[in-house]
């Protein structure tokens, strides 16, 4: 749509239509004395050079990943993204599509997003994914809430070592629903949960027990401990996966999930300042896949005998049998789930294992020569990925704006989640070394 | 047998068997519906009222409920329709049930159709 200004000869022509003569008049049910009487106090208009100047301005205020070289994770990475991608959804036929409300008419974007769903399916292991949610805590709550219909049970069990933003949405999703959750604490010294974190659960009562792999931590949980309890109390195991991980490890599938979730950022989705992201959500089995939330795309023929694709499934969704519907989310991020397809398609099995291989090698290079530092220690045993802790007696928000100024962004510090003194850092394929080894010399003049 | 069963305006069957009534859907309904593709079912133990929907049926064209006649507990249901939905098409009043309710005290179905009646009713339909 294209914005046109009204000429005065128009504003006349349809003022005259609706029988009044000037503006104001269509206002005259509001009372004089609720009118503002004045202009409103804003600037003059500008010229688009000045415009442009003035925004210009506005945005070189902000530290981007054009200036800065980050070790920011906690949930938003910092991957290398093909600049095919920005091409590709920027034709119109997908970027003013967005989600199909008229579906079957738009055959292209429905192909993107089974293409999208397909893709997700092989990432996960598990048969069936829906068009994709706002963002990876949301699909959690989600999955959480499909698991309580699906088991017809009111306990969800929240590992303490999944990220605490994504913990605060589940809460703020199953409060309203009257279900109950119960933490399993990770053990102090991996930094995991283990089995007898497992003990003083009603298990009887579990629709559901999560599991983050890799945790907020960075760490590799063990998901068999996960899988023994869920099994043997009928509770469905719910994986919260990082996307990029699944190149390396063994998929949900195998491991025996009954539903899986992430966030999509890593994808080939820019960061930008928290969003907008994507929730992926897997699962399998006829009888879930129809609990499932959001909408699914699904292939078929035509009468002709044609390929198509339709919208499927839709007796799930609130527009149909809104009493019966499995979940009040009745749009995708579209755009986001293709940008998504895209990466995949362009980095494929060799090119997107090297993705992770480089995230595992990096991180751990990193950590080690932390380490090296007087002062400086690693609190949790267990593996890591592309994430860790480091501990120390050091003020982080203190390191973090002195090493700014040598266009460093650091860890998060982990302070704000009761953990003083420590800080996470995320390492992805784009760091290099010559990055590292300045920021880990910089952190030793500063705090040696 | 299907002398014995009582049925609905919603094209539901009944079979009273003590204080356990066996529910399907008649034949007139899986007509309707068309291929079943997927049935889905209470839990044994579910409480249900009268007037509830206990199930739902997915055909190639809808997906409709089927709603309880009587008020009372879930006993069994009929877990062949988990992997074979195709027998409520097949052998609707016979190996096509779905649920067997134990009703609270005593089943009333004074109001409910013979097969003759049915027969009659769906004339008008």
């Amino acid at each position: 749509m294209r914005y046109l200004p009204l000429t005065q000869e128009e504003r006349k022509e349809m003022l005259q239509s609706l029988g009044v003569d000037k503006i104001d008049d269509l206002f005259t049910s509001i009372p004089q004395q609720m009118r503002l009487n004045t202009d409103l106090d804003l600037p003059e208009p500008l010229a688009e050079a000045e415009l442009v100047r003035h925004f210009s301005e506005l945005a070189s205020k902000n530290n981007d990943l054009k200036s800065s070289v980050s070790f920011l994770g906690a949930g938003s990475y910092d991957h290398l993204i093909p600049s095919a991608i920005k091409h590709l959804v920027g034709r119109g036929e997908f970027l003013t599509a967005y989600t199909p409300y008229q579906p079957e008419i738009t055959q292209g974007v429905l192909q993107s997003i089974f293409e999208y769903q397909t893709l997700i399916c092989e990432l996960t292991g598990m048969e069936a994914s829906n068009a994709s949610m706002y963002d990876g805590a949301s699909a959690l709550a989600e999955a959480a809430l499909m698991a309580c219909a699906a088991t017809r049970r009111e306990l969800v069990v929240l590992p303490a070592s999944l990220h605490p933003e994504w913990r605060d949405v589940v809460r703020l999703y199953l409060e309203s629903q009257n279900v109950s959750i119960a933490y399993l604490p990770y053990d102090e010294a991996t930094g995991v949960v283990d089995a007898k974190a497992m003990e003083d659960i009603s298990w009887s009562e579990a629709a559901c027990v999560v599991v983050q792999q890799p945790n907020f931590f960075g760490l590799l949980e063990n998901v068999g401990v996960f899988k023994k309890v869920a099994e043997e109390s009928g509770a469905l195991l719910v994986m919260a996966v990082d996307p990029i991980s699944l190149s390396l490890l063994k998929s949900p599938g195998e491991l025996g999930a009954d539903i899986v979730v992430g966030d999509g950022q890593s994808l080939g989705n820019a960061m930008g300042f928290g969003g907008p992201s994507l929730g992926f959500f897997a699962t399998t089995g006829t009888k879930l896949i129809r609990r499932m939330p959001g909408r699914v795309v699904g292939e078929t023929v035509d009468t002709d005998g044609t390929t198509g694709f339709v919208l499927t499934l839709q007796t799930r969704e609130q527009h149909i049998r809104r009493e019966k519907a499995t979940s009040n989310i009745c749009s995708n991020q579209a755009l986001n789930a293709l940008m998504a397809a895209i990466y995949l398609s362009l980095m494929g099995k060799e090119g997107f294992k090297d993705v992770g291989y480089q995230c595992l090698q990096k991180a751990n290079y990193m950590k080690q020569r932390l380490l090296e530092i007087d002062g400086l220690s690693s609190p949790f045993s267990a593996p890591s990925f592309r994430e860790f802790v480091i501990e120390g007696d050091v003020d982080w928000e203190e390191v973090n704006m002195r090493l700014a100024e040598h266009g460093f962004v650091g860890g998060l510090p982990l302070e704000r989640f009761g953990q003083p003194g420590r800080v996470l850092f995320s390492v992805t394929e784009a760091r290099t070394k010559d990055e590292i080894d300045s920021y880990v010399n910089l952190l030793r003049g500063l705090i040696s | 047998m299907s002398e014995q069963l009582r049925f609905t305006k919603e094209h539901e069957w009944l079979l009273v068997k003590g204080d356990v009534i066996r529910i399907g859907i008649s034949d007139y309904a899986q007509n309707e519906l068309g291929d079943i593709v997927f049935v889905d079912l209470p839990s044994v133990g579910d409480t249900v009222e009268e007037g509830e929907g206990i199930a739902a049926l997915e055909s190639v064209k809808a997906v409709s409920d089927v709603y309880s006649p009587v008020s009372g507990e879930v006993v069994a249901v009929n877990e062949e329709l988990e992997d074979s939905p195709e027998l409520v098409n097949e052998s609707p009043l016979d190996q096509g049930w779905i649920v067997e309710i134990k009703v609270d005290g005593v089943a009333q179905t004074g109001d409910l159709m013979n097969k003759q009646e049915y027969e009659a009713f769906l004339k008008e339909v």
